[in-house]
């Protein structure tokens, strides 16, 4: 006893043993020396236990395991962003800012409260083209006055008279609700005397349109405006009307005076390549007030608001044929882009915007990176460990409660119950498993269900499509047990039949049904992440190691992204081999037999 | 025996009769299956009668009118004659585009189960010879990493090595973009060079079970008592093994590779559908996925049949392996 506890202070390790030892000897010194003493004997349990604890390849498995659910479990709770969280990041991105169309056809203005829709302004088309200066739509006459180079007068003529001149006779029949001056009829008879077909009086302009032998005379009302000019206003509660916009027009096309004035506000024009910015002159003060030209200028968003002066500055630099132009505001200068397309140039800048934060590389914020939807993979990774292990242990505790019942009864009452239950075991057994699930999986699809319920569905199919084995291997056990003589001593007591089966005969097939189940888990797991792979087991958003994998699908994914998909391939890997590792190491160990 | 075969096979009749009566009724219970998709399509073109007269239409064509009862046993009458009906995917009949796409699972599944034997077998004893032994252990670990390989991932990780990085193979399908204009050896090559990966995945997934059903075996005869004997006279340890042992061992493991000889026609869906090798399984995929329920019967109640087969087969294997067992 000195030796030993000299040695106890030497070497804690040591003595541990001695100390269990020197228990030993005090038991062995107070009672007799009968077998008990001499043999160390061990529970049954303890037994398996100390077998399980010499594999070693089953405790690698049972670590795994463990790693496994604090990984999952555990792991999700730590983690500190969500199973769907979607990251995203402010980066700028040349957006579009604006679209300018160059307009190359002729538009038309109406005057206030008169009418001239499409259809006259085609036949506007066709007249101009063929060179006429009158049209006709719906019966009435039309008239072109060419303003300048692509900048038309449309006048409606409306006829006033029917006039007779012939040799030498002139007679004038008004059409009823007109009247007809004096100097008017002179006019008309001067005109036709030089052959003119139109002529201006008082400001009205007629026309004179000769039908056979006699003339229609005509008066000329002002209705339109044809022009491939686009007036833009400055502010849109500033009105454009047609008075403005045709004197500005006239001022800009015909004349070199700069400046013209509308309902007596005066404005001035700056005009530069075609582009002409018309100021509102009050006072000797110059207020922008709307930009006319061939371009029609639209901001992308509702938001943005185009000042007149960033409108110039873009339709110079497309006059000149600029691929990039620089425009200076309050905010500083920022550079823009155009890129031509057809008619269409669109304005492009680096805009700040929100963007997901697709495929990032392993780093300190995200241990794995981020997935195609810009979410965390390992975060994922555990929840999806979470789904697995799951539906593994729920479809388990399915498959071994159906299969104890009916292996047990079949088992235990034989005859035509057991005949018939195998019957059915054996016609589970012919249903192929895959492609079953995968139909249910197909018809889960098109009825639409969703995720969440999904893995109930999963989980009760795969129960009810996997209990065939468990009830066999309980059947034949129980085959065997009900003929021993515990049973013979059961009955005897007069136990009820259920009891008799399940606490008497099934507790003694618990470290078969162990092993199946472990081993089984495994082969739970790898057919749920073959159907999630397939897109007929569980469903994004939610997680499922199958799935992640599947969402990698073309190889450019594959090669450049690892990240995505070997961690969670290995995973179920790692799981399954943890499960068949325990499941191989528990059956060693329960069987006697083996010897190890 | 003839008695007991004869009785074995009315017995899988029966089996294959209610096996196909519960997918029959799965199968109808596909609800926006091939039929409404197609009376949809339909629908829409220009001039087409309403989608609900389509549909009436099609039910009525494809014999879905009828409850499942009677469609079931219509069915099987129509099957028991060996008219499966015409495949709705493909438009022809099951059983022609069947022995159209047997051929290339036969190949895949025969390669493979002479390679998973060359490799299993070999393996399998040396493990049992040397117990506990890190040759065990390579090789228990080896056979448990086959077995927990998802396929899937085994599968993309092999096209990742062989197919992108080394280039070697194509990452789908059965023949190259030129094999028209390949003579009859290179077409040979073609096809051979685009079965090695899932040949490959095949093997590799399920040799684990062979691989220690072998091993299992050979324990238990090793540690039997006439094998006691035989080294008690004092036999070589090479004639102890391949003599007396491994024959004994033969017993159990042909008897399971019998068993699994008509699991060659099965076809292998999930690998066949990653490689998109045109074989059953891949056709199968297809066509469950599309809702053809006349080819899906047919393959479900092929595979039953396959299955009921296989255990006839070991049983019957068993007895004439062993001529300890007898057969009443």
């Amino acid at each position: 006893m000195d030796n030993n506890k000299n040695a106890m202070n030497d070497n804690p390790i040591k003595s541990v043993d001695h100390t269990a030892n020197a228990g030993n000897e005090h038991i062995s010194t107070s009672t007799s020396l009968d077998d008990e003493q001499r043999i160390k004997v061990l529970s049954p349990g303890m037994l398996v236990f100390k077998r399980f604890i010499r594999n070693r390849l089953a405790i690698v498995g049972f670590f795994i395991i463990l790693f496994m659910f604090l990984f999952s479990f555990v792991g999700g709770l730590i983690s500190p962003y969500g199973e769907t969280q979607v990251f995203t990041y402010v980066g700028t991105m040349a957006k579009e800012y604006a679209s300018v169309t160059h307009n190359n056809q002729f538009r038309y203005t109406v005057v206030e409260g008169k009418e001239y829709g499409d259809a006259a302004h085609a036949k506007f088309i066709l007249a101009k083209n063929q060179g006429a200066s009158v049209f006709n739509h719906n019966d009435t006459d039309y008239g072109i006055v060419q303003e300048a180079e692509d900048f038309y007068r449309i006048t409606q003529i409306t006829p006033i008279a029917n006039i007779t001149y012939f040799r030498g006779i002139f007679a004038v029949n008004p059409i009823e609700g007109n009247e007809i001056s004096g100097t008017l009829e002179e006019a008309v008879k001067a005109a036709i005397d030089s052959g003119a077909e139109q002529f201006e009086l008082e400001g009205d302009i007629y026309t004179i349109k000769r039908q056979n032998r006699d003339y229609v005379l005509g008066k000329s009302e002002t209705i339109a405006l044809e022009s491939m000019y686009i007036i833009d206003p400055a502010d849109k509660d500033l009105k454009i009307d047609f008075d403005f916009k045709y004197a500005a027009e006239k001022a800009i096309r015909t004349t070199d005076s700069g400046s013209f004035s509308v309902h007596g506000d005066n404005f001035a024009i700056d005009e530069y390549n075609e582009i002409s910015v018309i100021y509102k002159v009050n006072s000797g003060e110059r207020i922008p007030y709307a930009i006319v030209s061939e371009f029609a200028i639209q901001p992308s968003s509702p938001e943005i608001f185009l000042s007149l002066d960033f409108k110039a500055t873009i339709q110079r630099a497309i006059t000149n044929n600029q691929a990039s132009f620089v425009f200076e505001d309050e905010k500083g200068s920022t550079e823009y882009t155009i890129t031509k397309l057809n008619n269409v140039y669109t304005i492009k800048t680096e805009t700040p915007t929100h963007l997901i934060n697709m495929y990032e590389s392993p780093s300190k914020r995200h241990w794995l990176g981020t997935d195609a939807h810009g979410m965390d993979v390992l975060t994922r990774l555990m929840y999806g460990g979470r789904v697995s292990l799951l539906i593994g242990f729920i479809v388990v505790f399915l498959e071994t409660l159906i299969g104890v019942i009916l292996g047990g009864i079949a088992g235990y009452f034989g005859k035509w119950v057991d005949m018939l239950i195998m019957r059915i075991v054996d016609v589970f057994n012919c249903i192929p498993f895959l492609p079953l699930v995968m139909i249910v999986g197909s018809v889960m699809d098109s009825m639409d269900i969703e995720p969440q319920m999904r893995i109930y569905y999963l989980m009760l199919v795969l129960g009810v499509m996997s209990w065939t084995g468990i009830a066999r291997m309980v059947r034949g056990q129980i085959l065997s047990l009900r003929e021993q003589e515990f049973m013979i001593a059961a009955e005897a007591t007069g136990l009820r039949t259920s009891k008799r089966i399940f606490k008497h005969l099934v507790p003694n097939v618990v470290p078969q049904l162990i092993v199946l189940a472990t081993l089984g888990l495994g082969n739970i797991i790898l057919y749920e992440s073959t159907l999630s792979y397939f897109g007929l087991g569980v469903k994004f958003p939610l997680a499922s190691w199958g799935n992640i994998i599947s969402d990698v699908s073309t190889a450019y994914e594959m090669t450049n992204y690892w990240f995505l998909w070997i961690p969670a391939g290995l995973l179920i890997l790692l799981t399954v081999l943890g499960f068949n590792f325990v499941g191989d190491g528990l059956r060693d160990a329960f069987d006697p037999k083996m010897k190890r | 025996m003839g008695k007991y075969i004869v009785k074995r096979l009315l017995l899988c009749l029966l089996l294959l009769f209610f096996t196909s009566m519960i997918i029959y009724a799965i199968m109808r219970c596909l609800p926006s299956s091939y039929v409404e998709n197609m009376a949809r399509e339909l629908s829409t073109r220009p001039g087409s009668k309403s989608y609900s007269e389509w549909l009436a239409q099609l039910n009525a064509m494809y014999g879905l009118d009828v409850g499942i009862i009677k469609g079931y046993f219509q069915w099987f009458g129509n099957a028991v004659k060996g008219d499966f009906g015409d495949s709705w995917q493909f438009s022809v009949p099951v059983t022609e585009k069947f022995s159209e796409v047997i051929w290339d699972s036969f190949a895949l599944g025969a390669i493979s189960f002479v390679l998973q034997i060359l490799i299993a077998i070999p393996l399998g004893i040396l493990a049992a010879r040397k117990q506990y032994s890190r040759v065990d252990y390579a090789v228990t670990v080896f056979a448990l990493l086959g077995i927990s390989l998802p396929t899937f991932f085994f599968a993309t990780i092999l096209k990742l090595i062989f197919s992108v990085w080394l280039g070697w193979f194509e990452l789908y399908g059965k023949v190259g973009r030129f094999h028209e204009q390949l003579d009859a050896m290179g077409k040979f090559l073609d096809i051979a060079s685009h079965y090695v990966l899932p040949v490959m995945t095949l093997t590799i997934v399920s040799v684990g079970s062979l691989m220690r059903y072998t091993r299992t075996n050979m324990l238990e005869v090793l540690n039997s008592d006439y094998i006691r004997t035989a080294r008690a006279k004092g036999l070589p340890e090479k004639r102890v093994i391949n003599y007396h042992a491994f024959r004994n061992t033969l017993i159990p493991v042909v008897t399971i590779l019998g068993g699994s000889l008509p699991g060659l026609f099965a076809g292998a869906m999930v690998t066949e559908t990653l490689f998109q090798i045109p074989g059953i399984g891949y056709t199968s995929f297809l066509a469950i996925r599309s809702g053809d329920i006349p080819f899906t019967m047919f393959y479900m109640t092929f595979l039953a049949l396959l299955t009921l087969l296989g255990t006839l087969i070991a049983d019957i294997l068993y007895a004439v392996v062993d001529p300890r067992v007898r057969i009443s």
